[in-house]
């Protein structure tokens, strides 16, 4: 069964963000992202992966509301969602001194959504992500794998058009990882959100996403996008232990290995 | 015994240790006790206080004003801090304020506040809301500005408006801090508050203590430090109680 593909369209369109460093102007700034153009379709499953500092995470903040671009534009059309986006933190970002469940219930009823509905709403979510007997837990009961669960329901539970990820399973161990990155992929599969994830491992990218944009840093600029050409629905572990899989990864990583020596060319020069 | 019995028996170890020092001390020899009672001594005074319901008396207007004067003070600094880390006029508002006024001995203000409330419990209460207020005030607002930027986000993304942020994340996430402002704010009222009822009153422990000074009963006057002490002991505790229950979050 095809994924239905329902979420935000995006169009990014010669996005810039400098930084103004001190009040010094020949300090100058510092150019965070610039040149960046990009179109993500309904429902699309985009990773964007980079050195750091190569303004990753600048640009899903700007995409988040977080932050302003100095120049360029965003268009997106969220019609039909309750609300655009919701982001999903590096370090899951849980209020720890709310419960679980008032957790996940935090962008509904900041939203006034009514009492029953969000009851209702906040079970289904917790259902799907398996912390429906955490629900009284406060987050530093919990395990990493189950906090960024729960900040995975926080997010999808408000019904957001797009979901803005920002490597939130970086600080896992390794199985809970794949664990997650099935759900994910699954929980994706079902609801056909779009999906702006960022990563700095191009073998995460490459398993659960659509297309793959490689950033290079200083300043942070789009190198190259990928289409990655595995269909959905997606066994993760299947797909990782696959031939095609090995060798495209292995042919992102020549294209970086001529960019990592560029790059240290010119640094020693 | 739970690790939590524990705790609190080590708690009592210190205080109950030192008495019996005391004690023994005097016992050996050491020390005049007619101006150094021994515990023994203090403790039997005690207890003739008690009966006769002097101590019951002096220590309940004591803690009436303590606990008006706390909750009057601790209640809108807890306010102004937290509008202070939300808000930069605020801020910039209440900082020469507390700046200039912090410093200043509470007890200092004691013939200002007679001369506004009177001889009453008006003028000792007042001056307990004005030492409570500044320690309350400056941890509240270190707690709050401190609070990590990722919740702050977390809160703008999900569409909180300011009085959500206020009410849902400033505050609890201060919480800690406040109490810890709460606790220096319990002390600095005892303190404040003794030396206010030496010369402003003819009630509340710090009288008792004074009078007993101008009467050379030197086992009264320990009665009453005691009795300080013990109360002050006791409040801590209770508002240490309060603190387990309001943040169950905190890890210890």
């Amino acid at each position: 069964m095809a994924v239905q593909r329902r979420g935000a369209a995006i169009e990014i369109a010669g996005l810039r963000r400098e930084y103004r460093s001190g009040q010094a102007s020949d300090l100058g700034s510092v150019v965070a992202i610039e040149h960046i153009d990009l179109r993500v379709a309904p429902g699309e499953f985009l990773c964007i992966v980079g050195p750091s500092g190569c303004g990753k995470s600048t640009l899903l903040r700007i995409l988040a509301g977080l932050d302003r671009q100095t120049a360029g534009t965003i268009v997106v059309d969220a019609a039909g969602w309750a609300v655009e986006n919701a982001m999903v933190f590096q370090e899951s970002g849980l209020f720890p001194w709310m419960s679980v469940a008032t957790n996940v219930r935090f962008g509904l009823d900041t939203r006034g959504v009514p009492r029953a509905e969000a009851d209702a709403r906040v079970e289904a979510a917790l259902k799907l992500v398996g912390l429906t007997r955490f629900r009284n837990h406060y987050p530093h009961q919990l395990s990493g794998g189950m906090r960024q669960r729960c900040a995975i329901a926080r997010a999808f539970v408000t019904d957001p058009g797009m979901l803005l990820m920002d490597e939130p399973f970086a600080a896992l161990d390794a199985q809970n990882r794949v664990l997650l990155q099935t759900e994910l992929v699954r929980l994706w599969e079902q609801t056909g959100k779009t999906v702006i994830y960022i990563t700095h491992s191009i073998e995460e990218a490459l398993l659960m996403g659509d297309r793959t944009v490689i950033m290079t840093a200083h300043p942070g600029r789009i190198k190259q996008i990928i289409n990655v050409p595995f269909p959905h629905p997606r066994d993760l572990l299947q797909l990782s232990a696959s031939p095609e899989f090995g060798k495209l990864k292995l042919d992102i990583w020549r294209v970086l290995e001529e960019e990592v020596n560029r790059a240290r060319a010119e640094m020693e020069k | 015994m739970s690790p939590k019995a524990q705790e609190r028996l080590l708690y009592l170890i210190s205080p109950i240790g030192l008495i019996a020092l005391w004690q023994l001390l005097l016992m050996a020899g050491i020390g005049d006790r007619r101006f150094i009672p021994a515990p023994s001594d203090i403790a039997w005074r005690y207890w003739q206080m008690l009966r006769s319901g002097e101590l019951e008396t002096n220590s309940l207007v004591t803690l009436y004003r303590i606990f008006a004067g706390f909750f009057i003070g601790s209640i809108p600094a807890i306010v102004v801090g937290l509008l202070m880390a939300m808000f930069r006029p605020v801020r910039i508002f209440f900082d020469p304020l507390i700046a200039t006024l912090f410093p200043i001995p509470k007890i200092a203000l004691m013939p200002l506040l007679l001369l506004a409330f009177g001889f009453g419990d008006a003028s000792k209460i007042a001056l307990v809301v004005i030492a409570v207020f500044f320690p309350v005030v400056i941890n509240t607002y270190v707690g709050a500005a401190n609070i990590e930027r990722i919740y702050w986000d977390v809160a703008k993304n999900y569409g909180a408006s300011q009085s959500v942020i206020f009410r849902r994340i400033v505050f609890f996430g201060a919480l800690p801090m406040i109490f810890a402002g709460l606790r220096i704010a319990l002390a600095v009222s005892f303190i404040v508050l003794v030396a206010a009822e030496f010369v402003a009153t003819k009630t509340g422990i710090g009288y008792l203590i004074w009078n007993s000074w101008e009467l050379l009963q030197v086992d009264v006057m320990f009665v009453g430090i005691v009795t300080v002490g013990v109360l002050g002991l006791i409040a801590t505790a209770i508002l240490q109680e309060i603190e387990r229950k309001v943040i169950p979050w905190k890890t210890e």
